[in-house]
């Protein structure tokens, strides 16, 4: 830990809260990418090799692409002229709060849960594939049920625009 | 000998290190490797670029540079020259601190690719457990640097080109991951040493690269496709097309940035065509048993740069393609190819030694291939040209 785990804290602080605050549309996002890279710099600094490139490769790789295409396909990049403030931010700021205070509450909790728990785990690769294909493959399956599902349902709506300009 | 020869950057290395006090020596240990890791990529890159320019010369029938020095070998330092003392313009309306970043964050994220690259026996930056996500992690990073650049410049083209280059990138990193999926299900693991110390073995003379087995040879071929479509070459040349864009998503870069960016599309050409070789043709190991005294890193580099001239042989035939013949391809034939692919691979990992795996996974993937190919035919009708948009 020390002295990189704070600089690595401070990265992503930064860009979690440039993506809030910055008036044009395409720069939060590319901030948003700044936080996700810095979370993942943080997984790598706790030996979670695994979860880190994942982390690179899902948000860096496509969320955050999929977040500018969003943006530049739709409303376009424009920075607005009334605030980037919409006017129920106190109820967010309240929702973002209690969700924060409940996932603190429940790590704080789960603490006693596991007794003995003195070095960290070494956890491979091997060993992550191993458990989702064994104990952990309902719901390895159930997500991959969820995703079909989000695909065909993208399929369809695709294809009713096509239907629709003819 | 030989064996020395072999290991002569592992001895000079441990020998420069070893005049540091033992506290250093690990932290400059690995200092000298990116050095050495940035000094000769952007060799290869500059030798790359003059191969290139010489060999489609030469299938354009006309010469390519040779005026600058003999055989015009000195060619890539006045390029150099050039990029270095050119203005740097950048558009009045652009984003400046996007634009600036673009090309730093696409260098930084291809010369990360090396890290994991085993460029010879021992010759390895680090030898990560996860060696193969780490390397489509920092690829996938790259598609971050074309849309910024592609965005702050503030020009129709840039837009159009960086919106082409993600969709297509996107696409075909898909099947580049899948298509690399089934080395792992047989080497089980995703460290590139591993897999290439799993295919230094020869039956005869002959080695054990998995190139050499039904599900290898297919994963291979989806593997070529796909990787020449991430890197942006011809005959997906789409987002940087000349005739259409202008330079697609670095039209508004000039002077060094826009060499930053040449720079970083060929060196990445060079990290892809690397994991090529470590994956499927036995990264540092020998063709045959009888070469092995060569040194292993000579048969890394003479493997991609053998792999370069096939993408320029390929530059200098292929006419480009269109968007939606290159999303077609994408997904409706080779994306179902790779997945058949996967249940090769499979069977063939279930049933053992023997022949019969033999026939049945070669069966399988030359049925498909060959059925797939006639239903495309029989589906496409081909008759007498009709024009959607233009007026006849």
């Amino acid at each position: 830990m020390g002295v990189i785990f704070y600089l690595l804290a401070a990265l992503t602080l930064a860009g979690g809260l440039a993506a809030v605050l910055l008036k044009n549309t395409v720069h939060c996002a590319l901030a948003l990418t700044v936080a996700f890279a810095g979370l993942a710099l943080l997984f790598l600094r706790l030996d979670a090799q695994f979860a880190g490139f994942a982390q690179i490769l899902v948000y860096v790789g496509a969320v955050a692409i999929l977040v500018v295409f969003a943006i530049l396909l739709t409303r376009g990049s424009e920075t607005p002229t009334e605030g980037v403030f919409s006017r129920s931010w106190f109820v967010g700021l309240v929702i973002a709060a209690a969700v924060f205070a409940a996932l603190g509450a429940a790590i704080v909790e789960s603490a006693p849960a596991l007794p003995g728990e003195t070095a960290a785990p070494s956890v491979t690769v091997l060993g992550i594939g191993d458990a989702l294909v064994t104990r952990y493959v309902l719901p390895l399956e159930i997500v991959a049920l969820l995703f079909t599902a989000a695909i065909i349902g993208a399929v369809i709506v695709a294809m009713r625009e096509k239907e629709r300009a003819k | 000998m030989s064996q020395w020869v072999d290991q002569i950057f592992v001895l000079f290395k441990n020998w420069l290190v070893g005049y540091l006090p033992a506290g250093w020596q690990g932290a400059a240990g690995v200092i000298l490797c990116v050095i050495a890791i940035i000094a000769v990529y952007p060799t290869l890159f500059a030798i790359a670029v003059l191969l290139e320019r010489k060999g489609l010369g030469r299938m354009q029938n006309r010469y390519g540079p040779n005026r600058v020095g003999p055989f015009g070998l000195l060619q890539p330092v006045a390029d150099g020259i050039k990029a270095l003392t050119k203005e740097d313009v950048v558009p009045l309306r652009a984003d400046r601190v996007v634009h600036f970043l673009a090309p730093i964050v696409l260098v930084v994220a291809v010369f990360m690719l090396y890290a994991v690259l085993p460029m010879g026996r021992h010759m390895v930056l680090v030898n990560l457990d996860a060696g193969l996500l780490f390397f489509f992690a920092m690829g996938a990073s790259t598609e971050l640097a074309v849309f910024m650049a592609g965005w702050s410049s503030r020009n129709k083209y840039s837009l159009l080109g960086a919106m082409r280059a993600i969709a297509q990138m996107i696409s075909y990193e898909l099947v580049l991951l899948l298509s690399t999926v089934v080395i792992v299900m047989i080497s089980g693991s995703l460290s590139l040493v591993t897999i290439v110390d799993a295919q230094n073995h020869y039956t005869g003379i002959f080695p054990h690269w998995y190139v050499f087995t039904p599900w290898g040879l297919a994963g291979f071929l989806v593997f070529v496709i796909a990787s020449t479509a991430e890197t942006n070459r011809s005959p997906f040349d789409l987002p940087e097309g000349e005739s259409e864009i202008v330079a697609g998503y670095f039209t508004e870069y000039s002077g060094f940035k826009f060499a930053l960016f040449f720079l970083g599309e060929y060196v990445e050409m060079l990290a892809i065509a690397g994991l090529g070789v470590t994956l499927f043709l036995g990264g540092w190991t020998a063709p045959l048993s009888v070469l092995t005294w060569v040194p292993s890193w000579l048969w890394f580099f003479a493997k991609i740069m053998a792999w370069i001239c096939f993408f320029i042989w390929l530059r200098g035939t292929l006419p480009r393609l269109r968007q939606d013949q290159l999303m077609n391809f994408a997904w409706k034939f080779v994306l179902p190819f790779t997945l058949l692919n996967l249940l090769v691979a499979a069977i063939w990992r279930f049933m053992g030694g023997g022949w019969l795996r033999w026939v049945v996974c070669s069966t399988m993937v030359v049925a498909a291939y060959v059925g797939m190919g006639r239903i495309e035919m029989f589906k496409r009708r081909i008759g007498p040209r009709t024009y959607r948009y233009a007026e006849e």
